[in-house]
């Protein structure tokens, strides 16, 4: 066996070979999700990739672009399977339609492209779509809605569990949790912005936990409900519109912690967790700006 | 300095400088109002009126307003002639007054009518000064209606709602349903959907205009070779 050459680091290297690494550590949440659900969310996620790449393909033809890097670079194949995965099971197909169009078209190309976007587009379409329908993103299914798989009662006796979470969704978020730090540990993502968001969220809930019981949900409920973890590992993280410097990104994590809780006690809104992150999108240069990292050789 | 032929003060105020998608200027108004056609075009019109009247007067006075003082001179001619309007809207079309609220005598502030008195009324004669800020003004209308027919079209699936409260009680039948049923895309008539629509539309012009520039030099290119050729 010969020597390999230079250079020795190993990191993912290529657009592709990150977003390709993302949608695998999605693949088990998304198993528990047909699981409990049905399957129509994998329906959502495969229409809304291709809705996305057919506006990207258009978009790229538009703007004079070539086309084949940026279609298998898989970005926008990611944004859509994360928008598929906010919305409802039970959303009309033009809601998916509208919103991977408006995340693709307007929030993504329409700034430039890949890299250029300042806001989340997965983000921008989920938002864009709970502010125009609001009757139809509150569609959820509940697991025992889903004929032959009532989970229900599994979970009201599991002793780790018990009636923590939404129902069927603990299992998602944990699939997600594991699939989360695999990314981690593939050096995917970096730490800083996984642990900094569900750490502040708990430290928030606790806080208020421990003021009244009775008042606010717990710590393990906020963390496992909703798209607190899929958010943290998938979604905050998005390398583009995301802090960069490693100070940044304990900021950035830590705000949208807060305004996630914030949101969801005290707004008008189920789950903040969208409207947290574009606004820590937001401050994002300005956070950057103010945590640059020392030079080498720089003087005081 | 030469007169400004009538034929460029019509084509600069309805295409070429025109008020909202050329300057980009009074957005205030036209993003707040433009939600249906019949908001956009009543306050298009009193905008189009308030601009004529102004541009006339401040031509009029022009010669005996010093330099220093013109600007508050300008604003108190424009706020006279709003005042005017609005009080006429009050008198005659008085659910649309309720309707536009605030907005009639935020035309005072809209950047359009104090820049067209300041650059264009303030050194020309009294009628192209007036025949500048009629068209200056239908353009923005034009704006107005359009940005508006395209909110109301996509966010209520109707086309002139309300008709009635501009044109009186008979043109109630005036609205035209475009869908059945319309679910409602209520982000078009929300603030975000009118600077996204402005956005689409300011594009659209220049994409307009590009190709026309593009066909105009494709003539040059073929007529000079012609004529070489001759």
């Amino acid at each position: 066996m010969s020597t390999p050459s230079s250079p020795y680091v190993h990191t993912a290297g290529s657009v592709t070979t990150v977003m390709l690494r993302v949608i695998y550590a999605l693949l088990p949440g998304i198993a528990a999700y047909v699981w409990f659900f049905g399957w129509g969310v994998a329906v959502n996620i495969v229409f809304a990739v291709v809705v996305a790449l057919v506006c990207e393909a258009g978009m790229l033809a538009l703007r004079g672009r070539p086309l084949k890097p940026f279609l298998l670079d898989g970005s926008a194949a990611v944004t859509a399977v994360l928008l598929a995965l906010a919305l409802p099971s039970l959303a009309p197909w033009w809601m998916t339609l509208i919103g991977t169009a408006f995340a693709i078209i307007i929030a993504k190309q329409l700034y430039g492209g890949l890299g250029f976007n300042p806001f989340n587009p997965a983000m921008i379409g989920y938002v864009v779509l709970l502010i125009s329908f609001p009757r139809e993103m509150t569609l959820w299914l509940a697991p025992e809605m889903v004929s032959g798989h009532s989970m229900g009662e599994t979970m009201s006796t599991n002793p780790i569990f018990g009636h923590l979470g939404g129902k069927g969704w603990e299992w998602i978020n944990g699939l997600f949790l594991l699939g989360g730090l695999w990314l981690i540990y593939k050096k995917v993502i970096s730490w800083h912005i996984p642990v900094t968001v569900l750490g502040s969220l708990a430290l928030m809930a606790a806080v208020y936990f421990l003021i009244d019981r009775d008042l606010y949900a717990s710590p393990l409920f906020h963390l496992f409900s909703g798209a607190a973890i899929l958010g943290a590992f998938f979604i905050a993280t998005d390398p583009v519109t995301a802090s960069t410097t490693p100070r940044g990104r304990l900021y950035y994590g830590a705000g949208i912690g807060v305004f996630t809780y914030i949101i969801r006690t005290w707004g008008g809104y189920p789950d903040g967790i969208a409207f947290a992150v574009l606004l820590m999108n937001m401050a994002a240069p300005m956070i950057d700006y103010y945590t640059r990292p020392r030079v080498f050789g720089h003087k005081d | 300095m030469s007169d400004i032929a009538y034929s460029r003060i019509i084509r600069d105020g309805l295409w070429t400088n025109n008020p909202a998608f050329v300057q980009i200027l009074g957005l205030c108004p036209l993003l707040a109002v433009s939600s249906n056609v019949v908001n956009g075009l009543s306050l298009g019109l009193a905008t189009a009126l308030t601009l004529a009247l102004s541009n006339t007067i401040v031509s009029m006075v022009r010669h005996w307003v010093s330099d220093e003082i013109r600007i508050p001179v300008f604003v108190l001619v424009i706020a006279c002639v709003v005042t005017a309007i609005e009080l006429a809207m009050n008198v005659y079309l008085h659910e649309l007054y309720k309707i536009l609220g605030i907005f009639i005598p935020l035309i005072v502030t809209n950047c359009i009518v104090i820049a067209r008195a300041e650059a264009f009324a303030s050194r020309n004669t009294v009628t192209r000064a007036c025949a500048d800020g009629l068209f200056m003004g239908l353009g923005s209308m034009f704006a107005l209606v359009l940005l508006g027919a395209l909110r109301e079209a996509i966010g209520q699936g109707t086309l002139f709602a309300n008709a009635h409260l501009m044109f009186g009680d008979a043109a109630k039948g005036m609205t035209i349903t475009l869908v059945e049923h319309y679910h409602g895309f209520l982000l078009a008539i929300l603030p975000p959907g009118a600077f996204i629509g402005l956005g689409l539309l300011i594009a659209i012009k220049n994409m307009i205009d590009a190709r026309l520039a593009r066909r105009a030099m494709a003539t040059v290119l073929v007529t000079h070779e012609a004529g070489w050729h001759a």
